[in-house]
C-alpha cells in the first residue's frame, strides 16, 4: 500500500458544526444541524431526496456560505472561508456525478488537485524559477501518489474522459486525494456502480481510513452505508433528526418514520440487508 | 505530455523564426516589411487574447484599449516627458498590467458572458477617454510626430538595413519573448490551474484552486502583452490616434484568434499571418472584402472549430491513427 499524502491523523478535534443553516430565498435547505465528525472515523449522511444532504456538504466545503451557525475545523472557525483556503486546510470532496476535466490526462486531473500544495505562480512560470521547478515535480509525485492510492497509476496518461464511469469516479477520488486531505468528502460515491465496484469502492475507503483520513459521505446505496459508516447522521427536511452508529439509527423511530413518510428507501433501512462487503 | 510534444514542436517554431528572420536578406520593400510588423503586433495582441480566452475560458473584450494604453503611454512618455522609448516601452507594459489588475478585480465579479459584456464597455470607455482628452492625448488631431527608438536607426544602417527593417527585427523579438512566454506559461503549474478554470470553474475551485487570484493574474498578463504591442506600435507608427484602441481592433483579433485556433501555441500567429495577409491581398475591394471574411469565418466555425492549428493537429492525429491500423 502506498505511503499515505493525509497529514499526521488525531492531531485536531476534527469537524464540528454549530446551528449550520442556508436559505435559499424562502427555503431553508439546511437549518440549524449541530454535530461533530469525529476524526478517523467514516460518517454517512443519509436522508430522503430534497433532504439537504449535498447543501450540507457544500457548507463544510466552502463551496456555500451558510446564512447562520458556525464550522469549526480542529478548533478553527472556518465559516466564512473562501472554498480553496479550506481545501489548503486538509478538507477535500469530490462531485455526485462524474464531475472531473475529461478532456484532460488522468495526471493532469490529478495533478490540479495538488495545486493547493504548491505556490508557484504567474512569475515562476514565466522566468522558470527552482519554485516552479520543484512545484512540477511535487505536483507529479503527489499526483502519482494519489493516482496509486486509487489504483490509476497505470492509466495515468490515458484521457480522463475515456475511463469507465467506476473509473472517472475514482479519478474524482484522486484529485481531492492529492489535495493531501484530513478529511475526505465523498458525495454519491457509488451511485452508478455495479455491486462488484461498490465492493471494490468500499475496501478503498476502508483503505484510506486505515491510513489515517476521516471520511464523510453521502449515500443512497443503503447496503455501502450500512457495511461501512461507524456513525450515521440523517438529514430530513434540512434538518438533523438522527445521529449514531448504523444499529441504532436504523431503529430509530424518527428515521424510520421519515424514510416510510417520503416512501423512498422505507424497506432498505430496517432489515440491515449488506454487511456483505 | 507536455514535454516532449513541445520539443517535438520545437523545430518547426525554429525553422518558422529562421524564415521570418531571414526575409530582410532578400531586400524587401517597405510595404512588405509593413506587412510583417502588423501581422506580428497583431500576433503579439493575440497571444494575449489567447491567455485569457484559450486558456482561461474568459473573453476579454477590453484587449484594443489596453494596445491602446500601452501605445499612449509610450507616445506621451517620449513626447512630453522626454523618456527614452527604452525606458518608456517597459513601463507602458507595467501600466497596463497595473489597470488589467484594477479591471480584473471588478470584472471579475462577474461570469462568462456577463464578463465579455462588462470589459467590452471599458474598451468603449478607453477608447472615449482618449479621443475626449484633447488635453492629453491630443484628442482628435492624434498625437504626431513620436520618435523611433534611440538608436534603432543607426543600429539598422550598421547592419545595412533601412529603419523598417530594424523595427521589423525588434517586432520580431517581441514575438519570440511573447511565444516563450507564452508556452513557459502553458507547461507550467499556474498554467494547468488556468485549464481547470476554462473546464469548470466551480470544479477548479472545489480542486482548491484560488480561481479569482489565478484569473487576475491571467489578466495582467494578458492585458501586459496587449501593452508590449501597443508601445511598439507606437515607436512604428509615429501617429497615434484614437480609433485603432476600440472594439473593432478587439473583435480583428478575436477573428484572428477564431480562425487561427484558440487554446493553440501556434493559432494566434497563424491566424493573423493568414487574415491580416488576406486583407492586404484584398485591400483593393475595400468594404467587399467582408464577402470573403463572412463566408470563411463562417466555414471556418462550421468545419475548424478549433481553427486551422486544431484541424492540422486533426489531420496528423488521424494520419498517426491510419498508420498504426
Amino acid at each position: 500500500m502506498p505511503e499515505p499524502l493525509n497529514h499526521a491523523p488525531g492531531t485536531g478535534r476534527g469537524l464540528e458544526v454549530q446551528g449550520l443553516g442556508i436559505r435559499f430565498g424562502g427555503l431553508h435547505a439546511v437549518r440549524d444541524v449541530s454535530a461533530a465528525l469525529a476524526p478517523g472515523r467514516i460518517t454517512a449522511i443519509i436522508g430522503p431526496n430534497g433532504a439537504g444532504k449535498s447543501t450540507f456538504f457544500n457548507l463544510i466545503s466552502g463551496f456555500y456560505l451558510p446564512t447562520s451557525g458556525q464550522i469549526r475545523w480542529n478548533g478553527e472557525d472556518i465559516t466564512r472561508l473562501p472554498t480553496h483556503a479550506v481545501v489548503a486546510r486538509g478538507i477535500a470532496r469530490t462531485f455526485q456525478t462524474t464531475t472531473i476535466y475529461r478532456e484532460l490526462s488522468v495526471l493532469d486531473n490529478a495533478m490540479i488537485g495538488r495545486r493547493v500544495r504548491t505556490r508557484a505562480g504567474l512569475l515562476d512560470a514565466l522566468l522558470g524559477t527552482g519554485r516552479e521547478r520543484r512545484d512540477d515535480a511535487d505536483s507529479r509525485a503527489g499526483a502519482l501518489r494519489a493516482l496509486e492510492q486509487v489504483g490509476l497509476a497505470d492509466l495515468a496518461g490515458r484521457p480522463a474522459g475515456s475511463l469507465t464511469q467506476e473509473g472517472q469516479k475514482r479519478v474524482g477520488i484522486a484529485m481531492a486525494l492529492a489535495s493531501g486531505p484530513e478529511l475526505l468528502l465523498l458525495d454519491e460515491p457509488a451511485a452508478g456502480m455495479n455491486p462488484e465496484e461498490t465492493t471494490q469502492l468500499m475496501a478503498l475507503i476502508r483503505r484510506l481510513v486505515e491510513g489515517g483520513l476521516t471520511v464523510a459521505l453521502v449515500e443512497h446505496k443503503m447496503s455501502l452505508v450500512m457495511g461501512l459508516a461507524d456513525d450515521i447522521l440523517v438529514l430530513h427536511h434540512g434538518q438533523k433528526i438522527a445521529q449514531g452508529p448504523p444499529e441504532q439509527v436504523s431503529r430509530d423511530p424518527a428515521v424510520i418514520e421519515a424514510y416510510l413518510g417520503s416512501h423512498a428507501h422505507g424497506g432498505q433501512l430496517g432489515q440491515g440487508e449488506a454487511s456483505d462487503a | 505530455m507536455g514535454a516532449p510534444r513541445l520539443r517535438r514542436g520545437l523545430w518547426g517554431w525554429v525553422a518558422v523564426f529562421a524564415l521570418a528572420a531571414a526575409v530582410p536578406l532578400l531586400k524587401p520593400t517597405g510595404y512588405v516589411y509593413d506587412i510583417g510588423i502588423n501581422v506580428m503586433l497583431y500576433s503579439v495582441l493575440a497571444y494575449g487574447m489567447n491567455v485569457l480566452l484559450g486558456y482561461t475560458g474568459q473573453l476579454p473584450l477590453a484587449h484594443a484599449g489596453f494596445y491602446g494604453i500601452g501605445a499612449y503611454a509610450v507616445g506621451l512618455l517620449t513626447l512630453k516627458q522626454g523618456w527614452s522609448f527604452w525606458a518608456a516601452w517597459p513601463a507602458a507594459v507595467l501600466l497596463c498590467m497595473a489597470l488589467g489588475y484594477l479591471l480584473g478585480l471588478v470584472a471579475f465579479r462577474t461570469r462568462g458572458d456577463a464578463f465579455s459584456i462588462f470589459t467590452l464597455g471599458v474598451g468603449v470607455i478607453i477608447t472615449s477617454v482618449i479621443n475626449k482628452w484633447d488635453a492629453l492625448t491630443g484628442g482628435n488631431e492624434g498625437l504626431n510626430g513620436i520618435n523611433p527608438p534611440q538608436g534603432l536607426e543607426a543600429l539598422s544602417r550598421s547592419l545595412g538595413l533601412t529603419l523598417n527593417g530594424g523595427f521589423y527585427y525588434l517586432a520580431l523579438l517581441t514575438l519570440l519573448l511573447t511565444v516563450v512566454l507564452v508556452a513557459r506559461l502553458r507547461g507550467s503549474v499556474f498554467g494547468r490551474s488556468l485549464l481547470a478554470i476554462r473546464g469548470s470553474e466551480d470544479l477548479a475551485r472545489s480542486a482548491g484552486v484560488n480561481v479569482f487570484a489565478h484569473k487576475l493574474r491571467a489578466m495582467m498578463f494578458s492585458t501586459g502583452l496587449a501593452g508590449l504591442a501597443g508601445g511598439l506600435y507606437a515607436g512604428y507608427a509615429g501617429f497615434l490616434g484614437a480609433a485603432f484602441t476600440g472594439p473593432l481592433t478587439t473583435f480583428t483579433v478575436l477573428l484572428h484568434l477564431l480562425v487561427g485556433g484558440l487554446g493553440s501555441l501556434a493559432g494566434p500567429l497563424v491566424g493573423p499571418a493568414l487574415m491580416y495577409g488576406l486583407a492586404q491581398g484584398l485591400r483593393g475591394l475595400e468594404d467587399y472584402q467582408y464577402i470573403v471574411f463572412g463566408p470563411l469565418l463562417v466555414l471556418i466555425v462550421m468545419f475548424a472549430p478549433q481553427g486551422l492549428v486544431g484541424l492540422w493537429e486533426r489531420w496528423r492525429a488521424r494520419r498517426q491513427g491510419g498508420g498504426h491500423a
